[in-house]
């Protein structure tokens, strides 16, 4: 795999409008913990994390005057004053998954950031493939993250990136060498457990290689067991090499005190496949930032996802599919539920470079308001600077079908039941874009949860 | 696709044309000093003989314009504009205000012949027939660098009560109307180049249709920027009362200059309740040449605001001209019942830029919208359209339906889409699609094959695809508009 350094387009993730004096708040426990960061020695890691310190002194948090965050105000997040979470030793019971019975792995558990060997387990690993935390990979597999950490999330054009950066100290790290390929889906398990007491933050970073001719499936978990506000600045750095496949699935249910921030940027080398499925259930704010960069001819990418949300919770789901060489294939089905008074954001931009010819982009985003004051705010966005392309976009908004309401109603099915099955057949076009089964119907059980507490 | 003769010999006909309204017309003109502050704005508003709040207006105006900053959200760019380095008033030298077009210098009917708007012929030839209300008349207001200086039929839609003249001489004799309706659907605060034009709008037109009249014919206003170094700050109010109906017609053209000239316009339209207005624009300024030297900025505000109940306001546009445009006709719908419509073909060729779309805002129940927007990019062009839908909470049962498409026509232009979707009801009903694709090879290979040139067919695959949208247009500019589909892509293939 060459390296490839390339900014994102600036137009809409420019730093414009960024607030500096937001910065201190988020710095200062930095300087306290700073110095008992592990791998300290590095000189790739310290200017790595000093350059992302120095952007966000820069910029601070991103405002509503950012084109990419003029649906989501992360204003009254500086005034909260996150302190680092500290690697408590909590008791973990009943960790989500979707392993067989009797099988123990493989299994990363991060707790608040930091890795737990304890609640980790790595068997079931054909032989070659590595899965370990990033603290213990720095002191054995040093190249390999000085290879790839930061390469892709660019911290120039996004504070958080940046901020995570600053903080960078652990998070998982898989690396399938070239034509293996892993049976087992890989689960990646982050808990936000925080205090009552103390707004905590940490800022996990994953690193996920897949060699050429590989395959993988890896489920993130991210879940909260706790009623403090949590704060996760999660980034994730995807490399996809030629030929290889990676299926990233994630189920994002944080608690109701918590503020999910996750960044994802992948490269998809020739004939490479990456595909992305993320469900929203949790947090009280989230925003899933998803980055597919086909840099390799006849390379695929599956962004989709589902969000529900209700209360007053705030889901915000940004994409941008780069489509960087000719014959690249992009597909993107979202579906949303947005319930009393929550708000659900969505957007989505496929770029196409002058390069890339024969091009063929697909992009839907379908949202379902179930009461007055839900609210769905869409930018499906299409860039295109080649001709022979075929791209489109399609964006829907609106409340559930009266008729199927009342075919179902005629037929002796309460209302609750029946709104419960409209939904469920809704999400469920989004939720067939999971190729693999098991964490298909494992998903589905998440929403059919969701559903029965909506009743 | 069926190539009628006719329409392959039309295409011909027009496709061996360059930018044919590229001439200037030598006319004596009353010109402003170059540069800009508030004495410019003062003897602007004593050149029209304003009343006091008419300038106590503009000059809030351009006292809010000094404060704001230019936007740069737009996906359009070039030098930045010395807002100092021009006249902001120029007006043909006249003895006295024109009472007929016999009183019009000759040089300038000359110079709309050539435009092709027969002023004088519809006169005569209304005149001849003696029934005017057979024959498809249209009363014509021509604007020569923002100065009205001719309105036809005056006289026969007086007698409905319709008014239609320049916004000058509204202001002289319609004063309360204008007073009112000024200002009201764009505020002189709304955006920099919006509040540019407030503090100082040279003239325009003028439109008020009556309760229950339906406006006989289409009315039409021509804009020309003669003059080297002007801007033209035009501004057009339309009100239809309860129950009127009005077609509006705008066509605009400049001449061939090397250097960039500045167009900021500001159209308002009020319809109340119950009344309809169409506002169909076929913009043709001067572009540029093909090396991107010259052409217009042409950076308008135009709102409707739907008032009443069951009121519609439907905008066309056909923008084949300017080096870039920047431009979004939107609709406040604000009656319960209201419609807006955007339909919108633009074409961009060689280094023309256009940032364009619409804005419809659903304030009122049941309220409906539809956009259709077509796009094409050829040469080294980039266009982006850039759309808002917004219902309100209060907005139950809102429809909107949108469709944008994007037709490529070689490798190095850009073609883009930037849509804003928000719904805070969830009773309303929202679709947008958006494709980009190119010409099809099947199209253009069954075009050639059956002999007809590259050139040609490309403009018969364009006109199809542009023609949900044409149609929409009336009659007689409907033709234009096709005849300049073909001329704006010459030489975009091959």
């Amino acid at each position: 795999m060459t390296a490839q350094h390339s900014p994102l387009h600036p137009m809409t993730y420019s730093t414009r409008g960024a607030d500096p004096a937001t910065a201190p708040a988020f710095l200062a426990p930095l300087d306290q913990v700073g110095a008992g960061l592990p791998g300290s020695g590095l000189s790739w890691l310290t200017d790595l994390r000093a350059a992302g310190r120095e952007r966000f002194v820069a910029v601070g948090l991103p405002t509503i005057k950012n084109e990419s965050w003029r649906y989501t105000n992360l204003r009254d997040l500086a005034k909260i004053g996150f302190r680092p979470a500290s690697p408590a030793a909590a008791t973990i019971d009943l960790l989500p998954t979707v392993r067989a019975e009797g099988q123990d792995g493989p299994r990363l558990v991060f707790v608040d950031g930091r890795f737990r060997a304890d609640l980790s387990s790595i068997e079931g690993l054909p032989p070659g493939v590595e899965l370990l935390s990033i603290a213990a990979a720095l002191t054995s597999h040093t190249d390999l993250l000085a290879d790839h950490i930061g390469r892709l999330a660019v911290a120039d054009d996004r504070p958080l990136v940046a901020l995570n950066s600053a903080y960078l100290a652990d998070g998982p790290v898989l690396h399938v060498p070239a034509g293996i390929q892993v049976e087992r889906p890989i689960e990646l398990v982050f808990v936000s457990v925080g205090s009552e007491a103390q707004a905590t933050s940490c800022h996990p970073r994953s690193l996920l290689i897949a060699e050429a001719g590989s395959k993988a499936v890896v489920v993130e978990h991210h879940v909260g067991r706790g009623a403090g506000t949590t704060l996760s600045n999660h980034v994730t750095e995807v490399f996809v090499g030629e030929g290889a496949t990676l299926h990233h699935y994630k189920s994002q249910r944080e608690g109701g005190g918590a503020i999910h921030l996750s960044h994802i940027a992948a490269t998809v080398a020739t004939g490479g496949c990456y595909d992305n499925f993320i469900l929203t259930t949790g947090a009280k704010l989230s925003r899933n930032e998803v980055v597919s960069r086909l840099d390799g001819t006849d390379a695929r990418t599956h962004v989709s996802g589902g969000y529900l949300v209700r209360s007053t919770q705030h889901a915000d789901t940004t994409t941008l599919i780069v489509h960087a060489k000719p014959n690249g294939t992009s597909r993107e089905v979202y579906k949303g539920v947005i319930g009393d008074t929550a708000r659900a954001v969505f957007q989505g931009k496929i770029t196409v470079c002058p390069d890339a010819q024969k091009t063929d982009g697909y992009q839907l985003n379908r949202a379902l308001l179930l009461s007055d004051g839900a609210e769905i705010d869409s930018k499906p966005e299409l860039e295109i600077h080649a001709d022979d392309v075929k791209c489109s976009h399609g964006c829907t908004a609106g409340e559930l079908d009266d008729d199927a309401l009342f075919y179902l109603r005629a037929r002796g099915i309460d209302r609750d039941t029946a709104q419960g099955l409209l939904i469920g057949a809704f999400l469920s076009e989004s939720l067939e874009e999971i190729a693999e089964e098991s964490i298909r119907d494992a998903f589905q059980g998440i929403v059919a949860g969701w559903l029965e507490e909506q009743k | 696709m069926a190539a009628q003769p006719e329409t392959v010999e039309q295409v011909r006909a027009v496709t061996e044309q360059k930018y044919k309204y590229g001439f200037t017309t030598d006319i004596e003109a009353d010109v402003a000093p170059k540069g800009l502050n508030e004495d410019i704005v003062r003897f602007i508003s004593a050149k029209k003989e304003e009343p006091e709040w008419l300038l106590e207006w503009r000059l809030k105006a351009f006292r809010v314009w000094q404060t704001m900053e230019e936007p740069e959200w737009a996906a359009v760019s070039f030098p930045p504009i010395d807002y100092q380095d021009a006249h902001y008033y120029a007006a043909p030298k006249k003895k006295a205000g024109p009472k007929s077009l016999d009183e019009v210098d000759p040089e300038l009917l000359k110079t709309y012949e050539k435009l092709g708007i027969p002023l004088r012929e519809q006169e005569i030839l209304a005149g001849v027939e003696g029934s005017e209300g057979k024959s498809p008349a249209i009363a014509v207001d021509a604007v020569f660098d923002s100065v009205s200086v001719a309105t036809t039929f005056k006289a026969k839609l007086e007698e409905m009560g319709i008014i239609f003249c320049a916004i000058s001489e509204a202001v002289q004799k319609h004063p309360d109307l204008v007073k009112k309706y000024l200002g009201s659907v764009v505020p002189y605060t709304d955006n920099y180049y919006a509040t540019l034009n407030c503090a100082v709008f040279t003239d325009g037109s003028f439109v008020y249709i009556p309760k229950g009249v339906r406006c006989p014919m289409e009315l039409s206003t021509y804009f020309r920027i003669n003059q080297a170094n002007t801007g033209q700050f035009e501004r057009t109010l339309i009100i239809a009362d309860e129950g009127a109906y009005v077609s509006y017609l705008e066509g605009c053209t400049a001449p061939k200059r090397d250097e960039n000239q500045l167009h900021a316009a500001v159209v308002e339209l009020v319809a109340m309740d119950d009344a309809t207005i169409k506002y169909s624009t076929v913009q043709n300024w001067y572009p540029g040449n093909e090396e991107g030297v010259g052409g217009i900025y042409n950076f308008v505000t135009k709102r409707g605001a739907c008032r009443g109940r069951n009121s519609k306001i439907s905008w066309t546009q056909v923008e084949t001209g300017s080096a870039i445009t920047w431009k979004y006709p939107s609709c406040i719908l604000q009656g319960d019942n209201s419609v807006g419509e955007f339909y919108s073909v633009a074409i961009t060729n060689n280094f023309q830029q256009a940032d364009t779309g619409t804005k419809m805002i659903h304030i009122g129940k049941n309220t409906r919208s539809t956009i259709v927007s077509k796009g094409i990019s050829a040469g080294k062009a980039q266009q982006t359209y850039r759309g808002l839908v917004k219902i309100l909470p209060k907005a139950e049962g809102a429809r909107n339906h949108t469709q944008c498409d994007s037709l490529l026509i070689g490798d190095r232009c850009g073609a883009h889409t930037v849509p804003y979707i928000e719904s805070r009801n969830r009773s309303a009903r929202i679709e947008h699609e958006a494709t980009t694709a190119k010409i099809s090879e099947d199209q253009l290979f069954y075009c050639r094959q059956r002999g007809i040139s590259e050139e040609d067919a490309v403009s018969l695959i364009v006109n199809g695809f542009c023609k949900e949208v044409l149609k929409e247009l009336p009659m007689e500019f409907a033709v234009e508009a096709q005849k300049l589909v073909g001329i704006s892509l010459e030489g975009s293939v091959g």
